[in-house]
């Protein structure tokens, strides 16, 4: 074949896949822009006939929805902060500081990736109960303040900070929490942005947990309200495509802007073995 | 030892956390798997009992279970070995020297990865409609009867497993793309100077030398992919006939639905032990292979 | 941890107080007068409706709905428990009763009802009084009554050749073969959503022998009786008068019975007050209800319906009981009826125009003559599920009618295991 075959057919592939992977997407836009019914009709409409944001008002006026948003969203942001910070304590701490029994525990923690964390979920509940947090923001939260993953990211990348910038600090008489916050806070950012996405994405998108813990309307993060009102509501197509907007948007952008932070994430995830 | 003291003060709070909040509670369901608590022990702690391997004997008995453990090995089989392609592929076709714009394309193809998986299952399932749905629509023009994804037991797991490709395979499509950014360009050019074809160069040069990242990528997914929960929990609630109840979906609904605790900690541990089996078993294969 | 000698950082209190926050904002404070009251699905929509003259009578009582959708409400009520987030007053199903009971979970009513002048229990139906009392205590306060029947389509079914509706089984098959047969395979005779245990818990309820044994110590179905019912069941399907589906398939059942996707629908009596809303006036004389058919005869259906309960943890009972009286109160009830044309339990109410001259009701009220309990036993609501589940693959054809029975029956008595323990060793499940 020759080049520009290739390339003609290479793009041609590109594009379907492309137009694969972006139509449900596009089409969740396009429908939660439909008034109620129109998308159940044969053959099904690919734009709305009179673009109208009533789905939208719906949602925030009759359905709530503005609350779940802020639910999320402060729910998302609590969790990545607290986590950044204990993760980065952690991770500095495994990298750079010696510590009695810092290489076995290292070992464990390593080892303790393989179990999936529904096996923590039933006791977890439990202790909940028994600490009286179920149905709080804390039983979400909490749980979520320290990761074995993020403490491995930030000690990866934490190993290559040079040690004779600690040592110096150390001989001007400097405290470990001074190195730590002028010195090595800002050799991380980087890593921390990374680690932030993957936090804030993750605790957005985390459904089974959030779903067994918050009982309370009040409390519902955006998924779960979703998944509530989509078993309430399966004939509203509209609306629930603009609910799936509302919660897809926000992660979607935060993406977008971010992107060159996250796929260095997986990539530093997955040379963790 | 100054710096002794502070590297524990910083470990600390997080050790704290992943202690109280993972390791305590993976060896409380260790415990509790051995009991039959449930909603009666709930209301009265007197109700315990100490059962031994009672729960993991009736579980091995129990059609149900075996079915969850179908369903699941089912949707690994088939989805992992799919979605690993979709990935390969696309990472070899955004990665190729001919290839415009593919930071878009890179983009395009991962952005459902960092969508959420509620919302855009419940998209899905409006895209999967018997009658109104667009595919069913689109399988028309090429002379496809409508299939009823969802609600026919034969269809429901493959309409899943589509949905969980189209999810997921991103993901390992960026970890192929640095992967494949790392083979060494002289190898390539050796291979044309002995006039190695495209498809030869794939399958001598390119495949070879992913096969660590291969099996590394295979181990996440695998591990992943015996996780499946939200899509039925959304989609299907289980049905039709069970036929998507997996084993986390059965484990959900043994523990927060019928409150059999004790039963739904071993389901969790007959999952470890499965996603660690069939780790060990990649890890063998891949060696054997290497070995040869 | 040597973490308490080394210099701890004082700014993690900053960070952790936020999330003290959140642990005590998560509840409302206890000293204010507010209930907190769950409701499921529609009823949960309505009753913000009804609380305007609440708040009247009582404008220092704050009321807080939550409304439960009832796919997700038994588990939710079940984590609520378990949290120990349960509201203050409910409705609960009249069949989960026992099951909240064995966990003691709910208030007993007894006293405030033998103070009340509002709740006369001599008002209200026996039967469905009768669902609520658990080991001779009073537990729960009828809130309305709920049994399934037909919902059909007239006109369609005088085009079939038929001017009333069945009253036995053998009629009600001819008149579903008659049906297929105009319709064509498109469409179908009638709807049982295989996601719903209703309608073969109704068949099975129309059979003589009981569906539990020995105390409900053991399942029943091995029975001629259950035979026979899932027999029939299988037969509507397999005959093709029933499409296999759920009813997330379905998604509006309203337009599809207008459409005549199929005639006849076995609900409650909720759905009168939705077809009246929900099918276009020129369609409103095409439908109508009927009692359930029986084997050999007018038909047995369930007890069923909705109380409202007070949780025993409820820190304001004394509150929620007087909105509980005001829930009961005949007019209240009547403007509930109107709004969702839930069927009221009280005599009182039934006297009032609105309800006797309702034709739709009529049907309901027959068939009322004719309702049979469930098994009171905690274990119900999975047993039935498990019925569900057993039945779908009988429909499927996975499982003759005689291995399905056989299969469940074992089920239903591992299930009861814990139960039979209970019971043996004099406790009260």
């Amino acid at each position: 074949m020759s080049v520009s075959g290739a390339r003609v057919l290479l793009h041609a592939l590109l594009l379907g896949a492309a137009a694969i992977t972006l139509f449900p997407l596009l089409w969740m836009l396009s429908v939660s822009f439909m008034a109620g019914g129109e998308a159940s009709a044969f053959p099904p409409p690919l734009l709305p006939a009179h673009g109208t944001l009533a789905n939208y008002r719906q949602l925030f006026g009759q359905q709530n929805i503005g609350r779940y948003l802020t639910n999320s969203l402060s729910l998302a942001a609590m969790t990545t902060l607290l986590s950044l910070l204990l993760n980065s304590l952690a991770g500095y701490a495994f990298a750079k500081l010696h510590f009695r029994a810092r290489e076995p525990l290292l070992r464990v923690l390593l080892a303790a990736l393989v179990i999936p964390s529904q096996v923590a979920m039933l006791p977890l509940f439990l202790m909940m109960k028994w600490l009286g947090l179920v149905n709080t923001y804390a039983a979400v939260v909490v749980p979520a303040m320290a990761g074995i993953f993020g403490v491995f990211l930030v000690r990866q990348y934490a190993l290559t900070i040079p040690d004779e910038l600690l040592e110096a600090a150390r001989i001007d008489g400097a405290s470990e929490l001074r190195i730590f916050t002028s010195i090595v806070l800002p050799a991380l950012r980087p890593i921390l942005v990374t680690l932030g996405v993957f936090t804030f994405l993750g605790s957005w998108n985390d459904f089974m947990w959030p779903l067994i813990v918050l009982t309370d309307q009040g409390l519902y993060t955006l998924p779960i309200a979703l998944a509530t009102l989509s078993r309430e509501h399966v004939q509203d197509n509209e609306l629930m495509m603009a609910g799936a907007v509302l919660t897809v948007l926000p992660v979607l952008a935060l993406f977008l802007s971010l992107q060159r932070y996250y796929i260095r994430g997986i990539l530093m995830g997955s040379v963790k073995g | 030892m100054r710096v002794g003291y502070a590297g524990w003060a910083f470990a600390a709070p997080a050790l704290l956390i992943i202690t109280v909040f993972f390791f305590v509670p993976v060896l409380s369901a260790l415990i509790v798997s051995l009991t039959d608590f449930d909603l009666y022990a709930l209301a009265d702690i007197r109700n315990l009992r100490f059962v031994g391997l009672d729960n993991y004997r009736q579980l091995l008995h129990a059609p149900q279970f075996w079915r969850a453990v179908a369903n699941t090995g089912y949707f690994v089989a088939v989805g992992v070995p799919l979605s690993l392609a979709a990935s390969l592929a696309s990472a070899l076709l955004v990665n190729s020297r001919l290839a415009y714009f593919s930071a878009f394309f890179r983009t395009a193809f991962f952005a459902p990865v960092v969508t959420t998986l509620v919302a855009v299952a419940v998209v899905w399932r409006y895209l999967l409609h018997t009658r109104y749905g667009l595919i069913n629509y689109a399988l028309a023009h090429v002379g496809i009867h409508p299939i009823d994804w969802l609600g026919d037991p034969h269809w429901a797991l493959p309409a899943i497993i589509l949905f969980a490709v189209w999810k997921n395979f991103g993901y390992n499509m960026v970890i192929f793309m640095a992967a494949l950014h790392s083979i060494p360009v002289d190898l390539y050019e050796a291979a044309r100077l002995d006039g190695a074809s495209r498809w030869q160069e794939l399958g001598r040069i390119t495949l070879p030398m992913l096969r660590p990242t291969l099996l590394l990528v295979s181990i996440l997914t695998v591990a992943g992919y015996f996780q499946l929960f939200a899509e039925p929990y959304v989609m299907t609630q289980g049905g039709p006939l069970q036929s998507t109840v997996s084993v986390l979906y059965f484990m959900y609904e043994e523990g927060f639905k019928w409150w059999n605790l004790g039963s739904a900690s071993a389901v969790a541990f007959l999952l470890f032990l499965m996603i660690l089996a069939v780790t060990a078993l990649q890890v063998r294969l891949t060696r054997d292979a290497q070995a040869r | 941890m040597t973490a308490g000698r080394s210099p701890r950082p004082p700014w993690l209190l900053t960070v952790l107080l936020p999330l003290l926050c959140a642990v005590g904002c998560g509840s409302p404070a206890p000293h204010q007068r507010v209930v907190s009251v769950w409701a499921m699905g529609r009823e949960g929509a309505v009753i913000a409706q009804l609380l305007p003259e609440f708040t009247k009578l009582h404008p220092d009582i704050e009321v807080r709905i939550q409304q439960l959708p009832w796919t997700a409400a038994h588990q939710k009520l079940l984590t609520a428990f378990a949290g120990e987030a349960t509201p203050d007053l409910c409705q609960l199903g009249n069949t989960w009763i026992p099951e909240f009971v064995a966990l003691k979970a709910l208030e007993p009513l007894d006293r405030s009802l033998a103070r009340s002048t509002a709740v006369q229990a001599s008002d209200y139906f026996p039967g469905i009084w009768d669902t609520n009392i658990i080991g001779g205590t009073l537990y729960g306060v009828p809130w309305y009554i709920d049994t399934r029947l037909l919902f059909y389509r007239r006109d369609l079914l005088a085009q079939a050749g038929f001017a009333e509706p069945p009253r036995t089984w053998a009629e009600w098959s001819r008149m579903l073969a008659a049906i297929k047969a105009l319709v064509g395979p498109e469409r179908y005779g009638v709807l049982l959503p295989l996601n719903e245990f209703d309608t073969l818990l109704v068949l099975s309820i129309q059979q003589p022998e009981p569906l539990l044994r020995a105390d409900g110590r053991y399942g029943n179905f091995r029975s001629a009786g259950f035979h026979r019912a899932l027999g029939f069941y299988r037969e509507i399907f397999q005959r093709q008068w029933a499409p296999p589906v759920d009813s997330t398939q379905i998604s509006n059942v309203w337009n599809e019975l207008g459409r005549g996707y199929f005639s006849f629908y076995i609900s409650g009596p909720w759905n009168i007050g939705e077809f009246t809303r929900r099918l276009p006036p020129q369609q409103q004389d095409t439908w109508m209800t009927a009692p359930m058919p029986g084997p050999d005869g007018p038909g047995a259906s369930i007890a069923g319906g909705a109380s409202l309960v007070i949780f025993r943890r409820s820190r304001h009972k004394a509150e929620a009981w007087l909105l509980l009286e005001f829930l009961s109160s005949p007019q209240t009830q009547k403007r509930f009826y109107q709004l969702t044309g839930d069927l009221p339990p009280r005599r009182s109410t039934w006297r009032a125009p609105e309800l006797s001259g309702n034709l739709y009701a009529r049907a309901f009220r027959e068939q009322l003559e004719r309702v049979k309990p469930q098994p009171k036993v905690p274990e119900w609501e999975r047993i039935v599920t498990d019925m569900r589940l057993m039945a779908e693959r009988v429909v499927h054809g996975d499982l003759s009618v005689e291995e399905g029975a056989r299969d469940l029956d074992r089920e239903v008595d591992a299930v009861l295991q814990k139960r039979r323990w209970l019971l043996d060793r004099g406790r009260t499940p």
